[in-house]
């Protein structure tokens, strides 16, 4: 193996040495992103007897997990971000509802490919889908980015994810992504930047990529990428971004994972891991009592567009609440105009603020003991959504738009026929 | 053991941590806070700490007396926090050996561990820059060193 990996060349690139795997480099951080947790940051910077932020432009501040603030201590920790975000002058600060931070950052031309991205959410991982080396970090160590502009990192291995084939009919980008971790297993990549390569992805759009790279932490991942093409330079350049693309040497994984996907079936993850995954119709006895649509997973527009092909004409089963959650105030804006909206709420959805919403359990949509939802979300552990007696199952928007129709799990091929 | 387990999204807006470890894995276990005890290690198998991002995962552990977790893996966030936080984290193939009511004691420099069950078991120490910020109890006392001296009186 001589090549290098594009996690070496990034965090080469960020270190300014030449970074072999397994190599603990300090390199310097090109974004920093929190959320919410920025209430926690700051505490912990101040403790630091930090003093200013290394560069204030490098600091984006979004509220999306508790926004608006649905208990008093949610306000109180807003306000003190906000004062923070005041007294330190940071600019970049997303505080009104404009949607989940992994969402919000590149649509306002944040992201840029190759730079080194680190957020205090573990999905930082979804800005992989644009060539950037993004990972998630914790509160203090992100207070010591904001103190220092840099940090400690351990040059990961690659998984080399080949994903060849066309994707089959009822089938979108979750479902590969639920199907690779079934197979890899919950700790499969961990440590590992996952590289996804070969002709599916290619034909993916950047949303659907979003999907993959968003994910890869569930299978323990540092990082995933997609390496960008002509798509991401489109999406990038239409948001004034851009960047230095970096690409992989052939002959650099230290691992690789094959798959086929033309004869995939939609794909569940049942309760309570994301790799206990099955196919959807072998599911169909599980009745659900609400059906989730949003996330940083798939709360975007091409994800809203597929759960209204589906809707199309038909309704919500009465037995179920169908929550939709747009990942951006953008995202909302687009699916009004396009009547996206008018049908999904014409089919009896609720339409909540673009935000995490019942994603983490923290906002609107929990679920009471011994209920049952199916979500577009990324994890489906005990207590995630609500009760620890509740159960939560992973799918694509599809399969979610077609449970919400049946009232129980289905394969979304078996209501688009 | 995901960190949902360990300290529920719901509570996540309490940033006071004696009250926030309250909660600390109740959903598996609702008398885990009032039974852990101080100097009490946690022994784990696979993939501990993956999920979320969330440093309260091992800062309520910490809080509420745990030394050290031994794991057979840990997710990696959760590794970098509770070094951060000063929580020992050591990754040992067969913790699956060590029972309920054994005393272990965990050399974190020599890399070694052994139990009063007999497990004896060795595994790659730290690198000196994250032993250094364990010893230090956490990075935020580890910066506090290195920030003080170096930054210059602005006047504002
Ligand atoms: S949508 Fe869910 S997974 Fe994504 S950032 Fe929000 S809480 Fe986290």
């Amino acid at each position: 193996m001589s090549g290098r990996s594009f996690a070496q060349k990034a965090l080469s690139r960020a270190s300014g040495c030449d970074a072999a795997v397994g190599d603990t480099v300090v390199a310097k951080v090109d974004l920093a992103m929190s959320h919410e947790n920025a209430a926690l940051v700051s505490s912990k910077f101040r403790e630091m007897g930090a003093e200013r932020i290394w560069d204030p432009a490098k600091v984006v501040l979004v509220f999306d997990h508790r926004m608006p603030a649905n208990t008093v201590s949610a306000a109180e920790g807003h306000r003190k971000v906000r004062l923070f975000a005041e007294e330190e002058g940071i600019e970049s600060f997303y505080r009104h509802g404009e949607g989940i931070c992994h969402q919000v950052l590149p649509e306002m031309g944040h992201v840029r490919s190759g730079e080194l991205i680190v957020g205090s959410d573990s999905h930082t991982t979804t800005y992989g889908a644009f060539g950037a080396f993004a990972t998630g970090i914790g509160a203090t160590e992100m207070a010591a980015v904001w103190a220092t502009g840099e940090l400690w990192f351990r040059v990961p291995e690659t998984l080399r994810l080949s994903i060849e084939g066309r994707l089959p009919e009822g089938c979108m980008s979750k479902d590969v992504i639920l199907k690779a971790i079934g197979e890899l297993g919950a700790d499969g990549a961990d440590y590992c930047c996952v590289e996804y390569v070969g002709g599916a992805v290619d034909g993916m759009s950047v949303s659907s990529r979003m999907v993959m790279c968003n994910m890869a932490v569930e299978m323990g991942a540092k990082a995933g990428v997609c390496f960008p093409d002509d798509k991401t330079r489109r999406y990038l350049g239409e948001r004034g971004s851009g960047g230095e693309e970096l690409f992989s040497d052939e002959d650099s994984a230290q691992h690789c994972h094959s798959m086929d996907v033309s004869g995939l079936v939609p794909q569940v993850a049942a309760p309570h891991s994301v790799d206990n995954v099955l196919p959807a119709d072998e599911l169909s006895d599980v009745s659900v009592d609400q059906a989730v649509l949003g996330s940083c997973t798939n709360g975007r527009l091409e994800d809203l567009r597929a759960a209204a092909s589906l809707l199309k004409g038909r309704r919500v089963s009465a037995a179920t609440r169908l929550i939709v959650v747009p990942a951006s105030r953008e995202t909302a804006l687009r699916a009004m105009e396009d009547g996206t909206m008018r049908t999904l709420m014409e089919a009896g959805a609720i339409v909540t603020n673009p935000g995490c919403g019942p994603c983490l359990g923290a906002h609107q949509g929990l679920l009471a003991a011994g209920e049952t939802a199916v979500a577009t979300t990324n994890r489906n552990f005990r207590g995630r959504m609500g009760s620890p007696e509740a159960e939560v199952y992973l799918a694509s928007p599809l399969t979610v738009a077609a449970s919400a129709v049946t009232g129980r799990i289905t394969d979304p091929r078996e209501v688009m026929r | 053991m995901n960190t949902d387990l360990i300290i529920p999204g719901r509570y996540l807006d309490n940033y006071d941590m004696s009250s926030l470890a309250q909660h600390a894995m109740e959903d598996i276990d609702p008398c885990f806070a009032t039974n852990v005890k101080e100097g009490d290690v946690i022994v784990a198998g696979r993939n501990f700490g993956c999920g979320s991002s969330r440093e309260q995962a091992p800062l309520v552990l910490k809080e509420l007396g745990v030394a050290a977790i031994v794991a057979e893996s840990f997710a990696r966030i959760f590794y970098r926090n509770a070094i951060n936080v000063g929580l020992p984290v050591v990754v040992c193939a067969d913790a699956s050996r060590l029972e309920d009511g054994d005393t272990v004691e965990i050399d974190l420099v020599a890399g070694s561990l052994r139990s009063s069950g007999g497990l004896v078991a060795e595994f790659p120490p730290l690198p000196s820059k994250l032993l250094e910020i364990l010893e230090k109890g956490g990075l935020v006392n580890a910066l506090k060193e290195r920030l003080r001296p170096c930054r210059p009186d602005t006047g504002q």
